[in-house]
């Protein structure tokens, strides 16, 4: 009882192959406007934990101060010998970029002292939007 | 002294063949260096600066202070750390104008610092307000 299982006409199937350079155009594009090539080294930091942490808005508007446990400062690895120097540092970085962000990457291990001293010269160079670097808490 | 040309007169052209070559190199140039992950952290906004003192009702602040054990005050009373949220909490609900003012020591750790920013975020509080801190 042989079932005769009519096969269709072959044909010739292909994936279109014609748009694939406009793909990958539009990839190279995505990739090339969302890469920020300014990278700094800053220095070894073990971040806080905090649970109500939000995401940077933009990378592009970012400045980045490290501070580690020995209580170095350091600005777009630029030391910070004086804490004084900084308020002429973010100022100019802020007539460049009018919409600047802050980013404190502190150690846990870091004094206050250091942190308040920023934060009063940010004040000064009117740099008044920071964020506290921080990681997701464990479990929380 | 005749120079004889022997080349014929054709279009000349780029060959195009290298291009997807090169477009390719070039994504995965830019596909190694994106870094996708952003910072995450805790936004805050400092207060302008100036001496100019904003003149509040002394009901609508609840000082908080970490001394340089890291023991929290809150209106002259210790509190533990998670304890902040639902006391900040409560007070919010009694007095939505509420400013949390933060002061620290010098010699404070900023882990303590931050899990107390953590816990006014917890509690709703947008007016948080940092003071200087007493010179030791």
């Amino acid at each position: 009882m042989a079932i005769k299982i009519e096969k269709k006409t072959k044909m010739k199937i292909g994936i279109p192959t014609a748009s694939m350079p406009d793909i990958i155009f539009q990839l190279l594009i995505f990739f090339m406007v969302s890469t920020v090539l300014r990278e700094y080294q800053g220095l070894k930091v073990s971040l806080p934990e905090a649970s109500r942490i939000e995401k940077l808005p933009t990378k592009r508007h970012v400045t980045t101060i490290w501070v580690d446990r020995f209580n170095n400062a350091v600005i777009d690895d630029v030391s910070i010998k004086k804490i004084t120097d900084l308020r002429g540092m973010v100022y100019n970085k802020l007539v460049d970029d009018p919409q600047l962000i802050v980013s404190l990457r502190v150690d846990e291990r870091a004094d206050m002292g250091i942190v308040t001293d920023i934060q009063q010269e940010l004040r000064k160079a009117q740099a008044l939007r920071i964020n506290y670097s921080a990681l997701p808490t464990h479990g929380g | 002294m005749a120079i004889k040309r022997n080349r014929e007169r054709g279009e000349p052209e780029i060959p195009s063949a290298s291009l997807p070559d090169i477009v390719f190199q070039l994504l995965i140039f830019f596909l190694v260096t994106t870094t996708i992950d952003v910072d995450k952290g805790l936004d805050l906004v400092l207060p302008p600066p100036g001496d100019v003192q904003i003149e509040l009702a002394k009901k609508n602040i609840t000082n908080i202070l970490i001394n340089d054990a890291g023991q929290i005050l809150i209106d002259e009373e210790i509190i533990p750390v998670e304890e902040v949220d639902n006391i900040v909490r409560d007070k919010l609900l009694e007095n939505d104008k509420l400013v949390v003012s933060v002061k620290t020591a010098r010699k404070t750790k900023y882990e303590i610092y931050i899990k107390v920013i953590d816990q006014l975020k917890r509690a709703g509080a947008t007016r948080i307000s940092i003071a200087e801190p007493e010179e030791a």
